[in-house]
């Protein structure tokens, strides 16, 4: 049995699908921390059978809202002496730079590499963003 | 304050800063010797990367009535694009030398790309079938100056409503002003796009009606504004017969609107409009192609704060 030990002050990034860890891991730049990080791939989950888990230790203020948009499925426990003492409900980040591309074929995006792909929130409820650059709708799949 | 902006969709620009620029071409209509020279020393540059010779024209003209100068290309082969070289070094370019750009490119999204690297205002001269928001203010110039107002109006848009993207910006930026009512007259294949009416008629609490029929509808009209119907657009042969002729205005269709109705067209025509309603006072198109000029003399000055 691997043993992780508990985060004592951090969040909890619980509920990943198994196998996504490594790509949440690299969607909040982790491979770049200088605190402690555990990605745990392939943990028991009576949920989801299996699953990926991230613990961060000694950091509360990760920007999260990326994970919304990834999948919003993700639960976040924040963790207080070693209790989790509040959840963070996923949201949508209100702008995406390179995560989206745009699938308009008449996007100036197709054609003109270095820019970047960005897209803004239009709908927090329907989970649609708008290309800022031709307007095309791209809908998250929940 | 408009200097120094840009215009990318005419929608990021205020009622008062659209009114302003109305305003400003009301002027210009009226006595345009006092704004010959406002624009000295001033250059334009015309990047069209796509032809669109009117458009160009129409830029060009405005630039030169304000005593400014103009630079430019005119297809994508005068520009370094067909040697490879990317949009915003091109633009980059071109600003190092101009006080103000209209470009058009058939990629959507172009200009607002343009306007992350360079300064001096550009200009949207249309983005494939995205924007072209000074057909926009052509449309709303030549209805204030002939019908006096831009409320209260009752707005017939016939023929393809649902590719038609100056319909679309026009019953947007219309929806802005209190009182105007939309008869959207059209075959279903070609109907308006669900959006403008959820989005735009419906959450503006716009009145509006649908219809294949321009008969019945042609009396209630003070404004009727044609676009092309184009015959591949239509899924089969038998509904293109049954409608061809029903969007095609003629002096019949004329006798039944009112005295004081105008039509209107963004250019070029096919056949929507026979040549025989040329003649007939209402037809306002070609007068429309003059207000065009104005809209942008004003909308340059305005952008160069050029315009006391
Ligand atoms: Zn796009």
């Amino acid at each position: 049995m691997l043993v992780v030990e508990g985060v004592k002050n951090g969040i909890v990034i619980d509920h990943i699908k198994a196998g996504k860890g490594i790509e949440v891991f690299n969607l909040l730049n982790l491979g770049e921390a200088d605190f402690h990080v555990a990605l745990i791939i392939n943990a028991q989950s009576k949920r989801l059978g299996k699953k990926d888990m991230i613990k961060v230790d000694n950091v509360m203020d990760l920007n999260l809202d990326l994970l919304g948009l990834f999948d919003p499925n993700i639960t976040i426990n924040v963790i207080e002496n070693e209790k989790v003492t509040s959840k963070i409900n996923l949201k949508l980040p209100q702008r995406v730079k390179n995560i989206i591309k745009c699938k308009n074929p008449r996007c100036i995006t197709s054609i003109e590499p270095y820019i970047e792909n960005e897209f803004e929130l239009l709908d927090q409820e329907s989970c649609e963003y708008r290309c800022v650059y031709c307007d095309e709708i791209y809908k998250i799949e929940k | 304050m408009l200097k120094g902006k840009h215009l990318i969709d005419l929608n990021e620009f205020t009622t008062d800063e659209v009114d302003e620029i109305l305003e400003l071409a009301d002027k210009m209509v009226k006595n345009p010797l006092d704004y010959c020279e406002i624009a000295k020393g001033r250059i334009l540059a015309t990047l069209f990367f796509e032809p669109s010779t009117r458009t160009r024209l129409s830029f060009e003209a405005a630039m030169l009535r304000l005593g400014g100068q103009i630079i430019g290309f005119s297809s994508p082969d005068a520009s370094s694009t067909s040697k490879g070289e990317s949009l915003s070094d091109t633009l980059r370019t071109v600003a190092a030398y101009a006080d103000i750009i209209a470009m058009r490119h058939p990629k959507e999204g172009a200009p607002r790309l343009g306007a992350k690297f360079i300064d001096a205002p550009i200009i949207n001269a249309g983005d494939g079938g995205h924007q072209h928001p000074t057909q926009t203010l052509t449309d709303m110039l030549t209805i204030k100056s002939i019908k006096g107002t831009v409320s209260g109006l009752t707005i017939g848009v016939c023929g393809d409503l649902k590719f038609g993207r100056t319909v679309h910006s026009l019953i947007k930026a219309f929806s802005r002003y209190p009182g105007n009512k939309f008869i959207l007259i059209s075959p279903q294949e070609l109907k308006i796009p669900q959006y403008i009416k959820t989005q735009v008629l419906e959450k503006n609490n716009i009145e509006f009606i649908e219809t294949e029929k321009i008969d019945e509808v042609m009396g209630d009209l003070d404004i009727l504004y044609m676009t092309r119907v184009q015959k591949e657009r239509f899924f089969n042969e038998e509904d293109y017969i049954r409608l061809k002729d029903s969007y095609i205005l003629d002096r019949d269709k004329m006798a039944m609107a009112k005295e004081d109705m105008i039509v209107l067209h963004p250019l070029p025509r096919v056949n929507e409009i026979s040549y025989e309603v040329d003649e007939d006072e209402r037809a306002c198109y070609f007068k429309q192609v003059e207000y065009g000029m104005y809209a942008r003399m004003a909308l340059i000055a305005k952008l160069l704060g050029v315009d006391k």
